[in-house]
């Protein structure tokens, strides 16, 4: 006999993350869902992140790593909030983890929550964490092909972040191409040249994101 | 490793259907699963071999039909299975365009007795 079942196989952890929005809906806190492989400067990110916002917003961090807190105590060592989640081996953050972390926050005194997803550009973005935007961190060392290698996450995500600007005289890297492409399979993404190293380009992406909070608290 | 855990939400579901259907065993499971998602056959079928032991899906044939990526050209409307990484359209020759399938991921029917 057969039974129709048509059911979402991640359909549990999609009602958890629902769970983890409304949460944070009602605290006002902009949520952003940072993916990108390991090296990439998602940390270096939000450490500039919070300086670029510093007395605008209150910003806390969930930072996802396999293991240590390497990356929560540099974020710690910013004055603010932050939680460290070890996935003990699990290659991406979920739901109930992000709930678990959420708990741990003081929502109500935050704008903005940064999470900092494990380094990885493939199931990260399956999972549904209870963001508002997706953003995936590129950066220059790492190449102009990984668009065509890891088509999921370029398609799925708001904002691409182009990390390590710096480096571009001294690497073969098209980023007219680059942007071409991302461009050509998202449209409507919106696209950011920063260096975490020398701070170009922060302010711009500081401001998208201080834009995604606004959008939030109008609608 | 992501699979263990969705595998095992793949055997929750299941065994909540048989269970609804009042079967004593499930024969076979038919999952849909698109390429544009992380997910890989063999890893499913590596941790189904290794949690589904008793319970009712324990030895169930895992049949998973893959559902390729279709783009659908945002200049000239081209419907187009990206190839080689490529998302060049093969009728113009533009970049991209919008996702119509390939993001599948669920349980589609399961066999039972």
């Amino acid at each position: 006999m057969k039974v129709s079942v048509v059911k979402d196989i991640l359909s549990a952890n999609d009602q958890l993350a629902l769970q983890n929005r409304q949460l944070l809906d009602s605290a006002g806190v902009c949520v952003l869902n940072l993916m990108a492989s390991p090296g990439s400067g998602k940390t270096s990110l939000i450490l500039r992140t919070i300086d670029a916002l510093r007395g605008r917003l209150r910003i806390g961090v969930i930072e996802g790593d396999i293991a240590s807190t390497v990356d929560s105590d540099r974020v710690a060592a910013k004055s603010v909030p932050v939680v460290q989640i070890n996935t003990g081996g699990q290659c991406h953050l979920d739901a109930p983890m992000v709930q678990r972390g959420l708990a741990q926050l003081p929502l109500t005194e935050l704008d903005v929550l940064l999470i900092e997803n494990v380094g990885n550009l493939i199931c990260p973005v399956d999972f549904r964490l209870g963001e508002d935007v997706n953003v995936v961190i590129a950066s220059i060392p790492e190449g102009d092909d990984k668009p065509y290698k890891y088509p999921g996450i370029f398609v799925a995500v708001d904002a691409v972040v182009i990390n390590k600007v710096d480096l571009m005289p001294y690497l073969r890297f098209d980023m007219t191409a680059f942007r071409e492409l991302i461009a050509g399979m998202n449209p409507g993404v919106s696209i950011f040249e920063v260096s975490c190293e020398t701070g170009q380009g922060i302010d711009s992406w500081a401001e998208w994101v201080a834009k995604q909070r606004s959008a939030k608290l109008d609608e | 490793m992501h699979e263990l855990s969705i595998t095992q939400n793949i055997l929750n579901i299941v065994v909540e259907h048989a269970k609804r259907a009042e079967a004593q065993r499930v024969r076979a499971i038919n999952l849909v699963v698109g390429d544009l998602t992380g997910f890989v056959d063999d890893s499913i079928q590596f941790y189904f071999d290794m949690l589904s032991p008793d319970t009712l899906a324990e030895g169930a044939r895992l049949n998973i039909q893959r559902v390729p990526a279709r783009v659908c050209c945002r200049s000239c409307g081209e419907q187009f299975s990206p190839q080689d990484y490529s998302w060049v359209c093969p009728r113009c020759s533009a970049l991209g365009g919008d996702v119509l399938s390939g993001r599948e991921f669920r349980v589609e029917s399961i066999e039972v007795e």
